[in-house]
C-alpha cells in the first residue's frame, strides 16, 4: 500500500520532471523521485540503502542545482512560505516515521552478527566452493552490489574520456 | 625543450625492465587466486593498470601505449563490462540473476572451485585494470596536449 503510493508519486515526479519547462524546477522535482526511493527502501526495511540513497541524492541535488543556476537566489522570505515550509515539515515526518519502522527490526547494538551475516558465515563454503568469504560474498551472494561498482567505475571511464579528451575521434582521424 | 629520449634515467629504466613483468604476473596472481586468498578483481585490476602505468612512467607514453594503446585499454575494459554481465544473464538459465550455475563447485581450497567467482574475478579485473590505465593515460595526453599550446 505505502509502496504503491511512493511509486505513484515517484513516478508522477519523473513526469513532471521531464514534462516541466524550469530548470531549476525539473532539478527539484528529480530530487523528489530520489527522496521517494529512498522512502521505498525504508518501506522495504533497508535501512542502510535509505541512508545511501537519502545522502547520495542531498549531494546530487546540491551539485545540480549549483550547476542549473547561474547566480545565489536571495533568501526567499516572502510568498508561499506556510505552503514550503509544511511540505517540508510532512516529508521529513514521513521520513522519520518509516525510519522509526524500519530501524525497530534492527538487532540490538553490539549484537556479535547481524543475522544475515551469520547465515554467509555458516553456509558460505557450501553454496558457493570459494575458500575466501569475502569473494563468495561479493561475487555471488552481492554481486548485484558488485555489478553496480563495475557500472559507476564504468561510467567515470566514460566520463572522464568524454571530458578529458580534446577531439573526437572522428576528426582525429581526419587529420 | 623535448628530451631526445623520454622517460626517466638508465637507473629507473634498468629496474623497470626487471621488476614490471613481475608486477604484472603479481596481479594477474592475485585475480586467479581471488576466490582462495585475500585480493580479488579489484585489487588484481588495480596492480595489472600499476604494472602499466610504472611502464608509462618510467619509459614515456609512446611505449606504454604501444604495448595497450588506448583503444585496445577501452575494448578491454568493455569487454570485461560484458563479460561480468553475460556471466549475470547465464545465471537466469540456472534460476535467477548472477546465479552460480554450476552444479560442480569443484573441491575447495583449489585452484578450479567456486564455480563462477574466478571467471567474475577476471571479468572485474579487466574492467578496473583497463579502466584506472585509461583514466591515467588520458590525463598524461591532455597535459601533453596543453602543454603544447
Amino acid at each position: 500500500m505505502e509502496l504503491n503510493l511512493l511509486l505513484l508519486f515517484m513516478i508522477f515526479s519523473a513526469i513532471v520532471a521531464v514534462q516541466i519547462e524550469d530548470l531549476l524546477s525539473s532539478v527539484i522535482a528529480v530530487g523528489a523521485v530520489g527522496l521517494g526511493l529512498s522512502l521505498a527502501f525504508l518501506v522495504l526495511k533497508a535501512p542502510d540503502l535509505a541512508i545511501t540513497q537519502l545522502v547520495v541524492e542531498i549531494l546530487c541535488l546540491i551539485i545540480l542545482i549549483r550547476a542549473t543556476i547561474k547566480k545565489d537566489l536571495p533568501f526567499s522570505t516572502s510568498g508561499r512560505w506556510v505552503f514550503n515550509t509544511m511540505s517540508t515539515v510532512v516529508f521529513v515526518v514521513m521520513f522519520l516515521l518509516f525510519a522509526f519502522f524500519a530501524l525497530r527490526e534492527l538487532p540490538r547494538f553490539g549484537a556479535p552478527i547481524m543475522r544475515v551475516a551469520q547465515e554467509y558465515i555458516a553456509t558460505g563454503l557450501q553454496k558457493t566452493g570459494a575458500a575466501n568469504l569475502v569473494s563468495s560474498v561479493i561475487l555471488d551472494f552481492r554481486a548485484y552490489d558488485t555489478l553496480g561498482e563495475a557500472t559507476v567505475l564504468f561510467t567515470a571511464v566514460i566520463g572522464v574520456l568524454a571530458v578529458i579528451r580534446k577531439v573526437g575521434r572522428i576528426n582525429n582521424e581526419k587529420s | 625543450m623535448k628530451n631526445p629520449e623520454p622517460g626517466m634515467t638508465l637507473i629507473v629504466k634498468t629496474i623497470t625492465r626487471l621488476t614490471v613483468g613481475l608486477i604484472l604476473l603479481y596481479g594477474i596472481y592475485i585475480v586467479l587466486h581471488g576466490h582462495l586468498t585475500p585480493g580479488g578483481g579489484f585489487a588484481g585490476g588495480v596492480i595489472i593498470a600499476l604494472s602499466f602505468i610504472h611502464l608509462m612512467l618510467a619509459f614515456g607514453k609512446e611505449t606504454a601505449l604501444k604495448k595497450l594503446s588506448e583503444a585496445r585499454a577501452s575494448l578491454i575494459e568493455s569487454l570485461g563490462a560484458i563479460m561480468f554481465l553475460s556471466i549475470g544473464v547465464l545465471g537466469i538459465a540456472g534460476g535467477y540473476f548472477l546465479f552460480n550455475f554450476f552444479v560442480d563447485k569443484g573441491r575447495p581450497f583449489h585452484l578450479f572451485s567456486a564455480g563462477t567467482i574466478p571467471f567474475c574475478n577476471i571479468a572485474i579485473s579487466l574492467k578496473v585494470g583497463a579502466g584506472l590505465f585509461i583514466i591515467f593515460a588520458a590525463l598524461i595526453i591532455f597535459r601533453s596536449l596543453g602543454s603544447e599550446e
